[in-house]
């Protein structure tokens, strides 16, 4: 396929041919995706496409079958301790948020500091402040996720993935779930973390965010990419037919 | 229509007493009706319960037994032992109110050394009742002197504490992905459940003997107790399983997402929040615990109910079985209710921020 530049040096996630099946059923077919340090690749693909099971093969959430994945020069395979080594240096947000309800906003961003990190508990806290104030909630801090706002749950799910300092972030339908006037204060924090230069893979519909942050866009179909350019190119000009039908499908809706 | 709506006080006859009474009793004719019959009822039973209880009862049974009921046949000259335990408890008890009642870090050692406490407090107890067979202070008390609400406690308390752990390993080791614990927990939970626990008592009593090497024997009420943890802990292990698969997967996710390891995501994810759902249930398996530990009658342990059924055996107390039994029945509520309602208090506190 010719949408996928060549692996260089620099490539912090190299997946080459991966596969995956669920039973019989073909979800990942023969994917190959090459990521720089600092880029941010955005997908995007009709539901059911396998783009939200091909990035969480990335944390191995999800394991792939056939194929090669190397993160940070480790290859995925099936020894447990490169799973952990890669998943502390992976950051996650899901759609639904997934805090964890039992816990203050501050012990959801401190919790895997103190015990996969092992940090002292007053520097676990101090950088969660820190992150709870660059993502704008931190007067929100001692509350427990139930009693915040689904924009607000958001931001304190992705500063708590920052608190591993993560290289990569991964993102998947992070707005799906909110309001639509959640979605900016969420999208924005996206947009600085973006700038700020951390490599980013994100799934997502909202194309004005895609057009104006990310350096290339994926269309995802069928278990693989079916094409992939710069946003101007991607938008301006898509080669594949299936490309155009569902830009105009999630443009003009 | 821009001005601001005032906020007024609500309708007369809606607020007070009063209004609740017609709202909540007198609402329609088919409720007052209701409410005028339930009003008769319990003022014929409750008649007769009172005049009986205040004229007729002799009460003289309880007052004059009191302390069989509480504490058997344990001797009499070594009673300062059971109130050692007594107050060490509630002064356990009240430590733990100060140190869990107020929020806030500084109460953290108190919470610890609390802990230790409670955790130091159950062999020291049985240490301190048993007592050593050739020590002058502490003279031997075979457990068959233990006996009424004293031997109902130890046996429910033991029961409880035990059962929990153990419920909870099953619970875990029937999600397990290692095929033979999984199996044996399977077996374990449906074998235990698919017998009543008078038999189980019966198996720990009489049949435990049989597998036990020669000349080892174990002792009569830690039969029982074993008994009973056995039996409690196939049902607490399929409440938790309940509140386990409550946890939503995308739990587990974010947890294995950050990099916890799998005991990190049991022990600081999902149990947490499985064991909170599942209080109610538990508690009440507890309960049903307590009052089931009146069985023991069927292996010859003095209990509460034993006893109970040993004074009105005799001839001086003949014929008062209704006052005996009533005080023995109000003693089962008593504690009873004060499980249910601690659980309450539990939930309550737990329950914070979940919505």
């Amino acid at each position: 396929m010719s949408n996928e530049r060549l692996e260089s040096g620099d490539d912090i996630i190299i997946c080459r041919d991966v596969h995956k099946w669920f039973g019989d059923f073909h979800v990942l077919r023969g994917v190959n995706l090459a990521v720089k340090r600092g880029e941010v690749v955005v997908i995007c693909g009709p539901s059911g496409s396998g783009k939200s099971t091909f990035i969480r093969t990335i944390n191995r959430l999800e394991e792939h079958q056939k194929g090669t994945i190397i993160v940070d020069g480790i290859e995925l395979t099936q020894d447990m301790r490169n799973v952990a080594a890669i998943r502390s240096e992976i950051g996650m947000v899901f759609q639904s948020f997934n805090l964890f309800p039992h816990l203050k906003v501050i012990d959801n961003v401190t919790l895997a500091p103190i015990w996969v990190r092992k940090w002292p508990k007053e520097k676990a806290e101090k950088v969660a402040m820190e992150l709870l104030e660059r993502v704008g909630i931190p007067e929100q801090a001692h509350k427990y996720p139930g009693q915040l706002s689904g924009g607000q749950q958001q931001r304190v799910a992705i500063a708590r993935a920052l608190a591993m300092q993560p290289k990569i972030m991964l993102f998947d339908e992070p707005t799906s779930a909110l309001d639509p006037e959640m979605i900016k204060e969420v999208l924005d924090v996206m947009r600085e973390l973006a700038h700020s230069g951390m490599t980013m893979i994100v799934i997502t519909h909202e194309m004005g965010f895609a057009k104006e942050v990310a350096h290339r866009i994926l269309f995802f179909d069928e278990g693989n990419i079916v094409e992939g350019n710069t946003p101007e190119e991607f938008f301006r000009n898509p080669r594949e037919e299936r490309t155009r039908l569902f830009l105009s499908q999630i443009l003009t809706h | 229509m821009t001005a601001i709506s005032e906020a007024v006080q609500p309708p007369r006859s809606e607020i007070g007493v009063l209004g609740w009474v017609r709202k909540n009793l007198f609402s329609t004719w088919y409720n007052a009706l209701l409410t005028l019959a339930s009003l008769g009822f319990i003022y014929v039973v409750l008649r007769g319960l009172l005049t009986w209880a205040l004229t007729t009862a002799r009460w003289e049974v309880v007052t004059t037994n009191l302390t069989l009921f509480l504490i058997g046949p344990f001797p009499r000259q070594q009673v300062w032992r059971v109130w050692v335990c007594v107050l060490m408890v509630v002064l356990l008890g009240g430590l733990s109110m100060v140190a869990w009642g107020a929020p806030g870090r500084r109460h953290k050692w108190i919470r610890r050394w609390v802990t230790v406490g409670w955790l130091l407090s159950f062999p020291l107890t049985i240490m301190l009742l048993h007592g050593f067979a050739s020590s002058s202070l502490l003279p031997l008390v075979g457990t068959s002197y233990w006996g009424g609400l004293l031997l109902t406690f130890l046996l429910a308390i033991v029961g409880i504490v035990a059962s929990f752990p153990l419920g909870v390993l099953l619970a875990l080791g029937r999600r397990s992905s290692l095929p033979v614990v999984r199996w044996f927990s399977i077996l374990y939970i449906e074998l235990i459940r698919g017998v009543p626990l008078v038999t189980v008592l019966f198996t720990a009593a009489v049949m435990l003997p049989l597998f036990l090497p020669e000349g080892m024997r174990v002792d009569k009420v830690l039969r029982a107790m074993v008994g009973f943890t056995l039996f409690t802990a196939a049902y607490i292990a399929e409440n938790v399983r309940g509140g386990l698969a409550a946890v939503p997967l995308g739990q587990y996710e974010a947890a294995r997402a950050l990099g916890l390891s799998g005991w990190q995501v049991m022990g600081l994810i999902v149990l947490p929040q499985a064991l909170r759902a599942v209080i109610p249930p538990v508690v009440g398996q507890f309960i049903t615990l307590f009052k089931d530990t009146s069985l023991v009658v069927i292996i010859g342990l003095l209990d509460l109910l034993n006893i109970a059924k040993s004074v009105v055996a005799q001839p001086q107390f003949m014929g008062l079985k209704r006052e005996v039994y009533l005080f023995v029945a109000v003693i089962y509520f008593v504690f009873s209710y004060a499980m249910s309602y601690a659980s309450q208090r539990l939930e309550k506190a737990l329950g914070v921020g979940e919505r």
